[in-house]
């Protein structure tokens, strides 16, 4: 039957034409599409492989920043704490100080106070007892300047003494 | 009233063979025949019939005393004789003396023929084929060159889904990872067979009927076929002539697993062929029935039966032309993966013995 034969005239055109589309297209079409396939495809998987690596190095860096953040913060209430102890410590250490030298300074005072109160009482009493004997020398060489007076005084220590 | 209708289903399911014939009928209403009308339309021709236009083609003929002739086919319509030859039946003769061509008291035809390479209307399909998709994929291929690292976009969008599906669900799977070397081929024959089975149904443009062809599929098919025993490894030949993991009285006295071995072997390109051409044929031959039935009511019943006919004639035909376009995709389909797996056979290592 017709339909079931070959048919060499076409035969002929279709092995010439289908060899001549086949090269063609191979040299100037799937060459190059193919290849701008995969080059596509690689900087796809390429793109999402350093995104993937960004994400991961992000991740990391956000691990670090928060490490460093609760250390910083750490460090800061260190210092804090320490800045505190160190005022609590300046502060009752200046007080106790304080406390010491206002004593000290109050007792050197007292001291000296007593010292210069002894001082005084004892110029007082030196005084005392000059004046005493000034007065006494006085009134004696006035008295002895009377006999009978004198003999008064005399008296009346006598009777003392007798009467002791 | 009639010609309306007539011009509606011819528009609808338009195969120009009708027309063609329809001045032929016109005289002689009831000589209408369904069978020589598809026929004409699914077989190769001489010329290309649109609507009632027929355009000549140009015959090419070589004979060892003629030489090479190239003159236009309407030289030899009608049973004209033309520098000796002449044409029945879409083929040319040597004329005879008397200027008839000889034939025996059967009525059988026994003059010699030359050998025919006229551009014919299935030639024309083809180059028309293979135009497209040189303009399809070249202009594909510089949207990669001019877009280098965008988007696809237009017709490189359109041809890009299907090229990544030649290559990842049709050439990787079956051939594994020497895929590359075929890939050219596979995409050119996926392509060929599904723009050429497109053009066959496109109405109003001659009819072509390409991929169709018996001619068209053997060499498709003899190229695979080609190309696997070219790249067929050791194994492959070894799994032919001394099928390993069979029982030894399968091959000796009598090599029995050769013979079969050898049957697949031969059988592959065959059933290629036949696969290939007996679908599309087959397509184009359940959509022009279903019009010839309004041509054929109308001859029986008169034009009322046509036109009650053509409503469902047309609803039918629509519906194949449905199917016609899936199995325009899917013969392309089937052709490539099958290509792809003889090729795969072919280049297959094996380190175990089964």
């Amino acid at each position: 039957m017709d339909l079931l034969t070959p048919s060499l005239g076409l035969l002929f055109w279709m092995s010439l034409a289908f060899i001549i589309v086949l090269v063609l297209l191979k040299k100037f079409a799937w060459s190059g599409i193919l290849k701008a396939l995969k080059d596509r495809e690689e900087f796809i998987e390429r793109s999402l492989k350093s995104a993937e690596d960004a994400k991961a190095q992000m991740s990391d860096l956000k691990a670090d920043n928060e490490k460093l953040l609760a250390e910083t913060r750490l460090e800061r209430e260190q210092i804090l704490k320490e800045a505190k102890d160190m005022k609590e410590k300046i502060m009752s250490d200046a007080k106790l100080s304080a406390t010491e030298e206002g004593n000290r300074l109050i007792s050197a005072a007292r001291a000296e106070i007593d010292k210069e109160k002894l001082k005084a009482l004892s110029d007082i009493k030196k005084q005392v007892g000059e004046l005493s004997l000034e007065i006494a020398e006085k009134v004696v060489r006035k008295e002895l300047s009377d006999k009978d007076a004198q003999q008064a005084l005399v008296d009346i220590h006598l009777s003392q003494a007798q009467a002791n | 009233m009639y010609r309306f209708f007539v011009a509606i289903a011819l528009f609808v399911t338009s195969f120009s063979a009708f027309a063609g014939h329809n001045p032929e009928n016109e005289g002689k209403k009831e000589t209408f025949n369904a069978g020589e009308v598809i026929l004409h339309h699914v077989m190769d021709n001489h010329e290309i019939h649109i609507g009632t236009l027929s355009i000549p083609l140009p015959i090419i003929l070589y004979s060892s005393e003629r030489g090479l002739d190239l003159f236009s086919s309407s030289r030899l319509s009608h049973g004209d004789v033309y520098n000796g030859y002449i044409m029945e039946h879409e083929k040319i003769y040597f004329v005879g003396d008397n200027g008839e061509v000889a034939r025996d008291e059967h009525g059988h035809i026994t003059a010699s023929k030359p050998f025919d390479f006229s551009i014919t209307k299935t030639v024309v399909g083809l180059f028309l084929t293979i135009g497209l998709m040189l303009f399809f994929f070249i202009k594909t291929a510089n949207g990669y060159k001019n877009r280098v690292g965008k988007a696809p976009k237009g017709i490189q969008a359109v041809f890009e889904p299907l090229i990544i599906f030649v290559r990842d669900d049709i050439a990787k799977p079956s051939i594994g990872k020497n895929y590359e070397k075929f890939l050219p081929y596979l995409l050119t024959i996926f392509f060929f067979i599904w723009i050429g089975n497109m053009l066959g149904l496109i109405p109003f443009i001659g009819g072509f009927n390409v991929t169709g062809n018996i001619s068209v599929a053997l060499v498709l098919a003899l190229l695979t076929f080609i190309i696997t025993i070219k790249n067929g490894n050791k194994d492959y030949w070894k799994h032919i002539y001394n099928t390993p993991g069979v029982p030894w009285w399968l091959k000796f006295p009598i090599p029995l697993m050769f013979f079969i071995e050898l049957i697949g072997f031969i059988s592959k390109p065959v059933v290629l062929t036949l696969r290939l051409f007996a679908n599309i044929t087959a397509g184009h031959i359940i959509i022009l029935s279903f019009v010839s039935l309004i041509f054929i009511f109308n001859n029986l019943y008169g034009a009322g039966a046509g036109i009650g006919v053509s409503i469902l004639s047309i609803a039918f035909s629509i519906f194949m032309f449905a199917i016609e376009l899936l199995v325009a995709v899917l013969q392309a389909y089937v052709f490539t993966l099958l290509s792809a797996l003889y090729f795969g056979s072919a280049v297959e290592e094996h380190d175990h013995a089964h």
